[in-house]
């Protein structure tokens, strides 16, 4: 079990209000990523939920509990923090039994639990090695294996893969949503990485200086950003927005269209623009274009091995299905 | 410092520093040495031959000896025993926020300015006088009959004076031990259901071990060379002679230099075979 329910939950630091009042519902089971450019109030309504913040004001109910009074240890969730927080002096063993041996467990369950979580995370040869002598993924795990161990009701992870290198980090990605798949535990996760939001998420709330933007699947998002905000921050490259004339032709404000629903051509299309600098994936490339009239810059993705140059004059057709409308208020226009 | 003219010239601007401090210790050393194998009476007649290890045998058996080996040790292991319980719970204080904090932190730090001679005489004389002193008031104001601190509690004083003196020191290094304790551990535990104690156990000390050896070392070693704090109260006397007071008395009150000397030898191992020992612990804590 783990519903989690932020009824009206506010939170200020003297005179700042971090967190205005804010409702959320993380169903049982849930894999929730918080999301939001940094200074948005995510770590901080993480903190919340964990129990290391009081709030201001509002109820937090675990499985229907009030619990916004309830001290940390109480609550039955575990945290992964963003420096892992291991106890250096303590054995991998050690500091995965951490939490069974404040619980006052016996030994042998003790035991028994740390093997079993150690099997699961692929530590079992590293039990009696201290965290200075392992890398950096190897202590991830521990952190996750320190919170496995507990079987809390769910896992809080606070920005786990930002100290990871970027190979390192795909790898654990994968790991951590294996791991929700077969535990099928609540876990809410922090980050301000939209790739590990829309990779790994059952549900993104996508946060902007405190206040809640959107709640959806990844694809809801994708697909019906509800506002200008959401539009740039959901997607890598980032939507392309346009305003003045052409928004006017399609009723509205601002338009946007994301660069992989631009189809290119070296002849004719609606719109023109000189190749600025592209970038070669590989498997894609992104070309970023100028002068086009439109905006400073329109950024349009194409196979691989399309070979325009910088400076040479391209020209680009939109998707007409796939434009996205916003008001002047910066809301989407269904 | 790779070439060989580098090299040289690194030699070269050294050498001062080397020779200035092999001189200040060197010199004093052999002196000390060459005067423990002598009869030397300065009063009576100066040099008097030399007279073999006889100087050392001397003060070893003489009755004082023991006594002030073991009032050195009682009073080492007392100002340790204060000055590292008192200063981790005063650290743990000064690390919460609070207001005045800077301000707070120079007044802890205050003692440790003061001469050691300034304090023992104002600790003799505004605290432990019998007749005027504050604590004396302090117990008549209960109805009690004052302590004659310096005599009838003599060995306590002397370690309350000395351990008021050292505590600032302990303090602050056990504060930026504190300070550099990452809080997401102290947040890791209390999620883990640590509680207080428990995490001061578990999380805190574990990571001020460090420090701790590091200041028992450097406070061992400048605790066995105490003498201004008992020169101006006790005296050396009511059991409060250490082997420095000792040491200092032969060479001094006695006017036997070649006895005070041999003594010193004997001081000069003590606190190596000490500083010895210290550094392997510390060494094997400084490893992990």
């Amino acid at each position: 079990m783990g519903q989690i329910v932020l009824e009206q939950v506010t939170k200020s630091f003297g005179d700042i209000t971090v967190i205005p009042p804010l409702d959320l519902t993380i169903e049982d089971g849930e894999f929730t990523v918080f999301v939001g450019p940094s200074g948005c109030g995510k770590s901080t309504l993480l903190r919340l939920i964990a129990g290391l913040e009081d709030v201001s004001s509002g109820e937090i109910r675990i499985d229907g509990a009030p619990s916004a009074n309830t001290p940390p240890a109480k609550r039955g969730l575990a945290m992964v923090f963003q420096s892992y927080a291991l106890y250096p002096h303590m054995t991998v063993r050690k500091n995965i039994a951490f939490p069974l041996r404040m619980a006052g467990l016996d030994r042998a369950e003790q035991d028994r639990r740390v093997e079993q979580a150690a099997a699961v995370l692929n530590l079992t040869d590293y039990l009696d090695r201290r965290p200075g002598q392992l890398s950096g993924g190897q202590r991830q795990r521990v952190a996750i294996g320190r919170a496995i161990v507990r079987e809390p009701a769910a896992f809080l992870f606070d920005e786990p893969l930002s100290n990871l290198d970027a190979a390192l980090r795909v790898g654990m990605r994968l790991e951590i949503s294996e791991l929700h798949n077969r535990l099928k535990t609540t876990m809410i996760y922090v980050t301000h990485d939209q790739v590990e939001a829309m990779t790994m998420a059952d549900k993104i709330v996508v946060l902007r200086a405190g206040h809640i933007e959107q709640v959806g699947s990844p694809l809801e998002l994708y697909r019906a950003p509800r506002n200008l905000f959401v539009a740039g921050f959901i997607g890598s490259p980032k939507m392309n927005l346009i305003e003045g004339a052409e928004a006017a032709k399609h009723d509205a404000t601002t338009i946007g269209i994301r660069p992989e629903h631009i189809s290119i051509s070296d002849e004719n299309g609606l719109w023109s623009g000189v190749v600025g600098v592209s970038e070669h994936l590989g498997s894609d490339t992104f070309f970023h274009v100028h002068q086009t009239g439109l905006a400073e810059s329109i950024t349009v993705r194409a196979d691989g091995e399309v070979g325009f140059k910088h400076g040479d004059r391209i020209h680009m057709t939109p998707r007409a299905d796939m434009i996205h409308r916003f008001d002047d208020k910066g809301l989407r226009i269904a | 410092m790779s070439t060989k003219a580098s090299r040289s010239a690194a030699r070269l601007m050294l050498a001062p520093a080397v020779i200035l401090l092999l001189g200040w210790m060197l010199v004093p050393l052999t002196l000390t040495l060459i005067f423990s194998f002598q009869r030397y009476l300065p009063l009576r007649g100066g040099f008097q031959g030399w007279v073999g290890f006889e100087n050392y045998v001397r003060f070893v058996t003489s009755s004082a000896f023991w006594p002030s080996v073991q009032a050195t040790v009682i009073i080492v292991g007392g100002v340790l025993l204060i000055t590292v319980t008192l200063g981790i719970l005063l650290a743990l204080l000064l690390d919460q926020p609070m207001w005045g904090q800077g301000m707070v932190r120079i007044l802890v730090i205050a003692p440790f300015f003061v001469m050691p001679t300034v304090s023992g005489l104002v600790w003799k004389n505004m605290f432990m006088d019998p007749n005027n002193g504050l604590l004396s008031h302090l117990w008549r104001a209960f109805g009690a009959d004052p302590i004659i601190w310096l005599s009838d509690a003599s060995m306590l004083s002397i370690i309350l004076i000395v351990s008021w003196q050292w505590l600032p020191f302990a303090t602050l290094i056990l504060l930026t031990a504190i300070q550099s304790l990452d809080s997401e551990q102290l947040e890791a535990a209390e999620m883990d259901g640590a509680p207080v104690l428990s995490r001061f156990w578990h999380i805190i000390l574990p990571h001020l071990s460090r420090a701790i050896t590091i200041v028992i070392l450097i406070q061992t070693i400048f605790l066995l060379a105490i003498f201004a704090e008992i020169f101006v109260t006790t005296q050396g006397s009511f059991g409060t002679r250490t082997l420095t007071y000792l040491i200092f008395q032969r060479v001094l009150e006695s006017q036997n230099v070649g006895l005070g000397s041999a003594g010193g030898i004997y001081a000069v191992i003590l606190a190596n075979i000490f500083a010895l020992f210290l550094m392997r612990i510390v060494g094997k804590n400084l490893d992990r």
